[in-house]
């Protein structure tokens, strides 16, 4: 929808031409001046990694030991190679970087690390991340520019762990962590250091000027909170942002606006259906088998999600060097062989309709949480699917608390996923020593295969043994079916048609400050 | 009305205050002694609310660790007493669910909410006792049915939907005014200019979704007293139209107004609430949703309480002004 200019516009762009030109006669036209303005919906509960703020890297403020490239491939940051591993596989030792510098002018060393890590241990500080590093022992700095990590057992991909942002020593020793002001106002050693941090409204960080990498592109980010979509959509056509994150069928009416683009970032966060063993019909593997077959996957990307995502068969994304090409089926439904499968099973059509098997109606409930629309839709398309091949589903939208208790035997819409390594999420969602333990493994899904392969793949070193093991890992899900997966969803983003440096990765379920599409947000620059 | 008869009915004030405050210590008691049970008997796990997306990722007994070192496993009557102990210490305790004390969420964001709250009440005040009165000295005439037509509009429509309404033209379409924001996106400070700009929309779009209750109440009210014998007399008498209209009949009309914006408080509250989600406003609003749907004790108590105490205050003011303005009414 095409104005004409208006005249206070032009104005103040003329005065701000005139500002800019007698304040930096020399400035790099593509560098432009003011800040990079990003919006996204979710705000950090605190900026310090040990609490968990962008630990799996990205996180612009701090640095990891290593760090992830555009493919996700780990690179080293404040390490000065990739760390070594010793051949057990149970200690990894890290030379840093010299002469890195913390925000406030103070040289990082090994203590710090040290420090990082042992905090994130520490059973007083509220950290979730201990459940990430339970293999971990012990942190020891032999000297200045060392760091050995001991680990309990083999864990192949410990250095995926290592982007965690190392926080100063000295800034937090001998506080309270979990209430230390550092929280809010962090230090860190990243291309960017924090101004000023409005919770509920932005967060504004100025370009580090010593970063060890080079200085940002740009002289500072802002990071807009706006909860809400609509909101954010409405001030993105307003032009408060050079880069905002939307949901698909929001981001498209940006698709015709002159001046912006519309980015899709793949994503390997999935959305499926956990089916419970302890329920008599999700418990049957005919069944099971029957709605992978049926769901219609084709249709849910385009219709649920807009055209943003792609159909999922196992939880290793198609990114991904682990994943099998094997079991991938076809992205439409296949009532016949969903329907034969039932038949040969004895599930028999009732006078309604619906399957029988031995005096047991093939129905069964499936939640969602209410306040997810996507989650909804899903369930709904799922529940239709499974109509045309006589399976009579009741989706029941719940707050989490109610769903929590009930999951042990009734179908849940669930969604999770990274990018990074298939044992971080995989292994507690299907090893039968986690079967029934919270979101871990809720359904109790247990198989000697799978037990084996997801432990084999922590455990070995060579990549080709891992991939083997992952491989035999999704080939028993595919025949077991514990979820039906459905889709993997894109994160959409509009970006300003100006701003140079964009590259989309793939990213993990959560996203906000860290981790989004302004991941390498130091290299962009917006032309004036 | 002289010095001395406004003295003497507002003698018996101060024996009020202090037996309203005397009522007020276990009416808060009993606010927060609700709040802590409601908390308690809830089924939501505060450290998994506390964990987000992580819940997935951590162990059951990372979880239990966390709520321990925050004690919500405790008793009730245990933590109740360690509550209202800090409490009477002055310390509000820590927000889990905002990873900071309670009076830093409170200094950080009361003030917004209340700035909010209270430049759209007086905007409310003034236009719907102007347009009210108007409408009801020329009751049945166009003004009349056309703000009554549009009262009932605004009130059926969601504050949510006024608010998106107002960006998408005052902000999109003619450009006038920023579509959201304390400040402007790229501001380094809060200058009071940019905040002022910023807050006509948001104090509009609440002061809007609240005025038609007040508009319909004010007219009929007026109407009603253009009735009452003493206007009446007053006309009869030959006073000048204006005299009567904002001097009898609008005065009388005034009293059960004082009323009804004490019970009104809270529903600007709750606008306001929705306003600032619209208006990505740094207020309270988001924040106590925020906490209750974490369980969030301490921040949930200290608004709650808040939240009493404004309204106990409010109740209070309410009393003394209809002492003030009205003869009838006696404090004892």
């Amino acid at each position: 929808m095409p104005r004409p200019p208006r005249l206070g516009l032009a104005v103040s762009a003329a005065v701000l031409l005139a500002l800019t030109a007698c304040s930096a006669p020399t400035a790099n036209p593509g560098t432009g001046n003011g800040p990079l303005v990003v919006a996204t919906a979710g705000e950090p509960d605190t900026l310090n990694p040990v609490l968990n703020y962008g630990v799996d890297g990205g996180s612009l403020i701090f640095d990891g030991l290593v760090a992830r490239d555009e493919r996700n491939q780990l690179v080293p940051a404040l390490a000065e190679e990739l760390p070594s591993v010793s051949p057990d596989g149970q200690t990894v030792t890290a030379r840093l970087r010299p002469d890195v510098l913390f925000h406030d002018g103070t040289p990082l060393t090994a203590q710090d690390v040290v420090f990082t890590y042992r905090a994130v241990l520490d059973e007083k500080v509220d950290s979730t991340l201990r459940s990430d590093l339970d293999m971990l022992a012990s942190v020891d700095a032999p000297d200045e520019a060392t760091v050995v990590f001991t680990l309990r057992y083999a864990y192949a991909p410990f250095l995926q762990r290592l982007t965690l942002g190392i926080v100063p020593a000295g800034a937090l020793a001998g506080q309270d962590i979990n209430k230390a002001p550092f929280n809010r106002q962090p230090i860190g050693t990243g291309p960017y250091r924090v101004a000023s941090w409005t919770p509920g409204d932005r967060l504004v960080l100025a370009a580090n000027d010593r970063y060890w990498a080079g200085r940002p592109a740009n002289n500072g980010v802002v990071v807009a909170f706006v909860p809400d979509d609509n909101v954010r959509a409405q001030r993105t056509r307003a032009g408060e942002f050079d880069a905002a994150e939307l949901p698909p069928k929001l981001a498209t009416g940006f698709d015709a606006q002159p001046g912006y683009r519309v980015h899709r970032a793949p994503t390997a966060d999935y959305r499926g259906v956990m089916l419970p063993m302890g329920n008599p019909v999700t418990g049957d593997v005919a069944v099971r088998r029957a709605l992978h077959a049926a769901v219609d996957r084709a249709a849910m990307v385009d219709g649920v999600l807009g055209g943003a995502g792609e159909p999922a068969y196992g939880p290793v994304p198609p990114s991904s060097e682990f994943a099998d090409p094997a079991v991938a089926g076809t992205p439409t439904a296949d009532p016949a062989t969903a329907t034969a499968t039932l038949d040969a099973a004895g599930w028999r059509p009732g006078p309604d309709g619906i399957r029988v098997k031995d005096g047991t109606r093939a129905a069964f409930s499936l939640m969602y949480p209410a306040a997810d629309s996507l989650r909804k839709e899903l369930a709904l398309a799922v529940t239709a699917d499974a109509k045309k091949i006589g399976i009579a589903i009741t989706p029941e939208g719940l707050t989490w608390d109610a769903i929590t208790p009930r999951m042990k035997s009734d179908a849940l819409i669930m969604g999770y996923g990274t990018p990074y390594d298939p044992d971080f999420v995989s292994y507690k969602l299907f090893h039968s020593d986690f079967a029934g333990q919270g979101f871990f493994n809720p359904g109790s899904y247990a198989s000697q295969v799978t037990d084996r392969a997801l432990r084999d793949g922590r455990a070995e070193a060579d990549p080709a043994r891992r991939r083997a093991a992952y491989a035999t890992f999704q080939q028993q899900l595919a025949t077991d079916v514990p979820w039906v997966f459905l889709t993997y969803l894109e994160h959409t983003y509009v970006l300003r048609d100006s701003v140079d440096g964009v590259v989309a990765r793939v990213e993990p379920h959560e996203h906000d400050v860290a981790n989004s599409i302004w991941w390498n947000i130091h290299t962009w620059t917006r032309r004036s | 009305m002289t010095e001395r008869i406004r003295r003497r009915r507002l003698a018996g004030a101060g024996g009020v205050v202090r037996r309203r405050l005397l009522v007020a210590v276990p009416v808060l008691v009993a606010t927060s002694a609700g709040m802590f049970a409601l908390g308690a008997a809830s089924p939501i796990d505060p450290a998994q609310q506390y964990a987000g997306a992580a819940a997935f990722t951590t162990s059951e007994e990372n979880l239990a660790q966390i709520r321990a070192n925050w004690g919500v496993d405790d008793p009730l009557p245990v933590q109740y007493a360690r509550w209202v102990g800090n409490l009477l210490r002055g310390d509000l305790g820590w927000s889990t669910s905002r990873h900071e004390p309670v009076v830093d969420v409170l200094a950080a964001r009361a003030g917004w909410t209340l700035l909010l709250v209270g430049a759209a009440l007086a905007v409310v005040l003034v236009a719907s006792l102007l347009l009210g009165t108007l409408a009801a000295y020329r009751r049945g005439g166009w003004f009349d049915r056309g703000l009554r037509a549009s009262a009932y509009a605004v009130q059926s429509v969601p504050v949510f939907w006024l608010g998106l309404a107002a960006i998408a033209v005052f902000a999109l379409s003619l450009g006038w005014l920023p579509a959201g924001g304390l400040t402007d996106i790229t501001a380094t400070g809060t200058d009071p200019a940019d905040v002022a700009r910023h807050l006509i929309l948001p104090v509009g779009v609440l002061a809007l979704s609240q005025v038609p209750w007040f508009v319909l109440f004010i007219r009929d009210s007026v109407a009603d007293s253009l009735r009452d014998d003493h206007v009446l007399a007053a006309r009869a008498r030959g006073l000048p139209g204006r005299t009567v209209l904002f001097g009898h009949a609008l005065r009388t009309g005034l009293l059960p107004f004082i009323t009804l914006i004490g019970t009104h408080l809270p529903e600007i509250v709750g606008g306001a609430v929705l306003v600032e989600t619209v208006f990505s406003l740094p207020g309270l609003g988001a924040v106590t949703v925020q906490a209750a749907l974490g369980s969030d004790f301490p921040l949930l108590a200290a608004t709650t309480l808040a939240t009493t105490v404004v309204v106990l205050t409010a109740n209070l003011a309410t009393d003394l002004a209809y002492a003030a303005a009205d003869p009838r009414v006696r404090l004892e």
